[in-house]
């Protein structure tokens, strides 16, 4: 019991990364690997700043703010300086690892004895693992909303367009690159934010802690997208938080199955590139076709 | 009616700069559109018609010249900033709609054209019934599919919606870069007479590029001729009525 609750905190928590990615990498249309370096900046930022007594709220938005400021880098590389997305995300993630040594000032720091937003009266009063169940509803509600809403206006219709067609969007008067400059912002930012969650959740931060983000972080979109068909776009990103709970248990089946923590990235990595072969898969064993085929000797 | 809305001064515009490969496209091109012309462009392949798009567009820039919206010089404006008053069809029918948007979704896109976006609610459901009083005008089913990603619908339902996006806020000037040749005759000439119909009730100034002669005779009141990055030919009026396709042969046998 304890086990799953574990699970659903831990899938709540980490589905922020899940949010940050899907605006990036289902509606803009590209892979932004900058996640690996923000999501330990996001850490970094938060440990120091609680470790040198900042609000433990206030230190986690400010760990928004810096990765956002990563996802600005990223983007200007790509937009302006005309660098591939995939190798303008490397670049900053590289970059990302030095600055997190020096905002860190070495490669491990730990929150203990410090506070953490998991660290008051209310959540310190339900049972264990229950915290990080409701701090990560609560999160997870009011970003998805926030997100929801956005891609509602007039500018996140403008954003939506230039993931789908960039040249459409400039013909209709859309700053495509103003767009993709937000969405690496706000993707990082979400993406600084859970590493912030995350850290403040384990009690310390890790230099290394971004290795395999970006897998993991897919893995609560695709199976998502896998477990629950065609949905609408809101749809989607209610989904991507399931995905991200989903996530959770299967990797708590392999553990179960005997498998060692050291493994998961592995197991991750398998597990995201079944996902992402499923339609292949459908197509060849694609019962209905097969027939027809055999059938249909003009085919 | 005859006010130069746009003038080309001079403009030339090169490809490969500085390289070996240099190509001059345009060659000190001028052209005057009068507010109401309705120009349909010929010219053969190579001979600067899509450049000439893309330079009003800004999607290239010039070298040398000028390019005046009512007097006023665009040539170092951005291809967002000139949407403003420029709208644009495509031959392609995928580069002019967003595939995973729907029909209703695409033409709200079009509505706010050229105009800031802010954070406020699109509004999608105020806009319904005119969307489905518009796209009924089409006479093709897209009304049906209002709320149908476009990624789903033909080809000619996605020319004839990439069609009314571009007229759905009034462009000071409309630029059709071949939009029918991608579909079949048929279909191809029902967006034409479509386009026909719309150009002259909303006194639309609009060029047409086109490799049909016969739309290109049909159409519009004034028609030109483009070789080697120049206009070479312009007729309008009672001229271009007077004008057969056998004149037109002759004349590009000519300069060929």
């Amino acid at each position: 019991m304890s086990l799953a609750v574990s699970a659903i905190g831990q899938g709540l928590l980490w589905a922020v990364l899940g949010v940050g990615l899907f605006l990036t990498f289902r509606i803009l249309d590209f892979a932004d690997m900058t996640v690996e370096g923000t999501f330990p900046l996001g850490a970094a930022t938060a440990v120091a700043a609680i470790a040198n007594g900042m609000n433990p709220l206030l230190a986690t938005l400010l760990a928004f703010v810096i990765g956002a400021l990563a996802g600005l880098i990223t983007g200007l590389l790509y937009t302006k300086g005309h660098i591939p997305i995939l190798l303008a995300g490397i670049l900053v993630m590289t970059a990302c690892y030095s600055v997190n040594l020096r905002i860190m000032g070495r490669a491990n720091v730990s929150l203990l004895g410090k506070s953490t937003l998991f660290k008051n009266h209310f959540l310190a009063s339900l049972p264990q693992y229950f915290d990080s169940v409701v701090l990560g509803t609560l999160i997870m509600v009011i970003i998805t909303t926030i997100v929801i809403y956005f891609l509602q206006t007039e500018l996140g219709q403008g954003f939506i367009a230039t993931g789908d067609n960039q040249t459409m969007a400039r013909s209709l008067g859309i700053n495509t690159d103003n767009m993709k400059i937000m969405g690496l912002m706000v993707s990082n930012g979400l993406i600084a934010f859970g590493g912030a969650l995350v850290a403040q959740n384990n009690g310390y931060a890790d230099v290394n802690m971004g290795i395999g983000i970006i897998v993991i972080a897919l893995a609560s979109i695709i199976i998502g997208e896998v477990a629950f068909g065609d949905l609408t776009l809101n749809q989607r990103l209610v989904a991507v938080t399931l995905g991200s709970i989903l996530y959770r248990f299967v990797l708590l089946l392999v553990l179960k199955l005997g498998f060692s923590a050291n493994d998961l990235n592995l197991i991750s990595a398998i597990i995201l590139a079944l996902c992402m072969m499923l339609p292949v898969f459908k197509n060849v064993l694609n019962f209905k076709h097969l027939v027809k085929r055999g059938l249909d000797t003009n085919d | 009616m005859t006010k130069p809305l746009l003038q080309l001064k001079d403009v030339v515009l090169k490809v490969n700069r500085n390289t070996p490969e240099e190509i001059t496209i345009l060659n000190k091109l001028n052209l005057t559109i009068n507010a109401g012309d309705f120009i349909t462009v010929l010219g053969s392949n190579g001979a600067g018609k899509s450049t000439l798009f893309n330079a009003i567009g800004g999607d290239l820039s010039i070298d040398s010249g000028q390019i005046l919206l009512n007097g006023k010089d665009i040539a170092h404006e951005s291809v967002e900033k000139r949407t403003r008053f420029l709208a644009r069809v495509f031959q392609d029918p995928k580069l002019g709609t967003a595939p995973r948007m729907t029909v209703a979704e695409n033409l709200l896109l079009a509505e706010r054209r050229g105009q800031r976006r802010g954070l406020l609610p699109r509004g999608l459901n105020h806009h319904m019934a005119h969307y489905k009083e518009l796209t009924a005008t089409m006479h093709n089913g897209l009304d049906d599919r209002l709320t149908t990603a476009t990624g789903n619908l033909s080809g000619g339902q996605r020319q004839a919606l990439s069609f009314l996006m571009a007229t759905l806020k009034r462009p000071e000037i409309l630029l059709l870069d071949e939009h029918t040749a991608a579909l079949d005759p048929r279909t191809g000439q029902d967006l034409m007479h479509l386009t026909n119909e719309r150009v002259s009730q909303d006194k639309l100034t609009c060029l047409m590029i086109t490799h049909h002669m016969e739309d290109a005779l049909t159409y519009g009141n004034r028609l030109i001729v483009l070789h080697h990055g120049k206009v070479t030919y312009d007729v309008a009026g009672a001229d271009k009525q007077a004008l057969t396709s056998e004149k037109l042969y002759s004349f590009f046998a000519e300069i060929e």
